[in-house]
């Protein structure tokens, strides 16, 4: 094993010692590259059954439509919950939706990580000359996954449009900037979720309570949920800043545990320290990665 | 041997195929219990709004989540069972063997759902109830009649979701490719089962018609025979009208697909 365990510098865009500045950053170029070469590969099977791909792309829309039908039905019976109207946990949900789905979509592959290390297919990406996160994450693309971005579009759509909202230069800029950011900080729960997989093959449902068990969460107002778990999912999992504290700043409501107006500023500065982070702990994970058999 | 003690062998394997992987079931009772928590705080802000909605108080509402996360895996209703297993068995011929062997294919594979429903009652079902009983105030039932009528509604609740996942299984004996049929299974049990929002909370005609659908049978009649909502031999008895229609209809299904199968390959 110690051919495949000694390749594991490519997993890691370049960052041991004896590289050069120039040599980590082509190796990070050709990892983007390989990235769109496997994900246009799927996408081109995927198209081989058009028919098949249109329906699973409406089921996925559907499938996520269901999560604000629930919402809906809600409000069929309150007028508000924890202090929001419909419209403005629309505007939570579209923008949690959205995010979640292009994460899903660029890097939510990764979460089959366990179950490649069981049946001993990761060796297989190792032995190539690509980093091996750029060969999980673009793993089985799924174009459908578009679904789910897009049925939250339409709800934040929906929101925008029917909220009375008092728009400044700052507000409008923010809007791109949270769904950029959110996007950025799902996917740093994916790889990190995927580096937790290493440690813990068969647990890997775990994944699952902080990636679709997040987007769940914030698709529900803050006011909500109690002080403890805010605080977790604000100062340890930055979920809140996907969606919580810049939409309070947009819709111009309370902040969640009274944080300052600057805080919503901050999602670029979380997303990158997440991504940094989940970073780490995927080469931490990939390094310690022994294969399986004698 | 006796057919009876045959299912029990088969159901008992089907027990101790899933208690295997211990990590999994941690791990699902990790995941289960933090969406049992996100919707008990979901549902206290909407009981606090419209206090006793759907005939709850907010103890009932949060025992409700709790029963909901016991059951999500035990019935499937959100997908999961040995549908998935079947199905691939049909599409790659397998299911050749399982028709030769001398047992019911239906009985056979309802004998290895229901040691797999065992199982995920005890290993996942119970461990997320317990947590949620301890965090939170719920409406626990005093009398051991009400704890054994509830569980009797479980095993009912069982074959119906039982009946259902083979009917969509025995759609892979036409459609070959049954990722898109599943799919639809897996989000209408979902929702039609009451896992988001109790049915007895959907307004007007809508809630008239999922209550009286079959996924009603799978949490919301458990529930409301938990929780004192619901008179126990009524509710046995539309669920064990469910459970006998939909496995009947699986008979039929199952009749007709057999005489028709082609083992695919040489």
């Amino acid at each position: 094993m110690a051919e495949l365990t000694g390749t594991d510098d490519i997993g890691g865009a370049g960052l041991s010692g004896t590289d050069t500045r120039g040599a980590g950053a082509s190796r990070a170029w050709d990892g983007v590259r390989a990235y769109f070469l496997i994900a246009g590969m799927w996408i081109r099977s995927t198209m081989a059954y058009r028919a098949s791909f249109a329906l699973m792309t409406f089921t996925n829309f559907a499938a996520t439509a269901l999560d604000f039908v629930a919402i809906l039905l809600m409000f069929s019976r309150v007028h508000t919950l924890g202090g929001w109207s419909l419209q403005q946990v629309a505007f939570l949900y579209g923008v949690s939706s959205t995010t979640f789905g292009l994460a899903d979509m660029v890097i939510g592959s990764m979460e089959r990580l366990g179950r490649r290390v069981r049946d001993g297919t990761l060796d297989t990406l190792l032995v190539r000359p690509v980093p091996v996160l750029a060969q999980m994450a673009a793993d089985q693309f799924a174009l459908r996954r578009l679904g789910r971005t897009s049925q939250g579009a339409l709800v934040l759509t929906y929101a925008v449009l029917h909220l009375d909202i008092a728009w400044t230069p700052a507000k409008v800029l923010l809007m791109p900037v949270m769904l950029l950011s959110g996007c950025a900080i799902f996917c740093a729960v994916f790889i990190a979720g995927a580096a937790f997989q290493f440690a813990a093959q068969d647990a890997a449902e775990v994944q699952n309570a902080f990636t679709y068990g997040g987007t769940t969460l914030l698709q529900y107002p803050p006011t909500v949920f109690a002080t403890e778990l805010l605080r977790g999912v604000t100062f340890v999992l930055p979920l809140a800043f996907v969606n919580w504290v810049p939409a309070s700043y947009v819709l111009g409501l309370p902040y969640p545990l009274g944080l300052p107006e600057w805080a919503a500023f901050t999602p670029p500065l979380v997303a990158a320290a997440s991504v940094a982070l989940a970073g780490l702990a995927w080469r931490a994970g990939l390094r310690s990665y022994r294969s399986t058999g004698s | 041997m006796g057919a009876g003690r045959l299912y029990v062998a088969v159901a008992a394997g089907g027990f101790r195929r899933y208690a295997t992987y211990r990590a999994a079931t941690v791990a699902g009772v990790f995941t289960n219990t933090a969406f049992g928590l996100i919707l008990v705080y979901t549902y206290t802000a909407l009981w606090n709004e419209r206090p006793h909605l759907g005939g709850y108080d907010l103890p009932q509402a949060i025992t409700y989540v709790w029963i909901g996360q016991s059951l999500f895996k035990t019935l499937a209703n959100g997908g999961g069972g040995v549908e998935t297993e079947l199905m691939e068995r049909i599409r790659t011929g397998d299911v050749a063997v399982d028709l030769y062997r001398p047992a019911d294919l239906q009985l056979w594979w309802l004998a290895t759902d229901l040691g797999r429903s065992a199982f995920e009652l005890l290993g996942r079902g119970v461990p997320p109830f317990v947590l949620g009983a301890l965090l939170f105030d719920m409406a626990l039932p005093t009398d051991a009649t009400t704890w054994l009528a509830f569980l009797f509604s479980v095993f009912l609740a069982a074959l119906v979701s039982f009946g259902l996942r083979y009917l969509v299984a025995l759609t892979a004996f036409w459609l070959m490719d049954g990722s898109g049929t599943i799919q639809i299974a897996w989000l209408t049990g979902w929702f039609c089962s009451g896992m988001v929002l109790p049915l007895n909370v959907f307004p007007g005609t809508l809630g008239e018609v999922v209550r009286a659908l079959p996924w009603s049978s799978l949490l919301q009649a458990p529930a409301d025979v938990f929780l004192g909502q619901a008179d126990a031999l009524s509710t046995w008895a539309f669920q064990a009208m469910w459970a006998v229609v939909l496995l009947a209809a699986g008979r039929m299904v199952q009749a007709a697909a057999t005489r028709r199968v082609v083992v695919q390959g040489g």
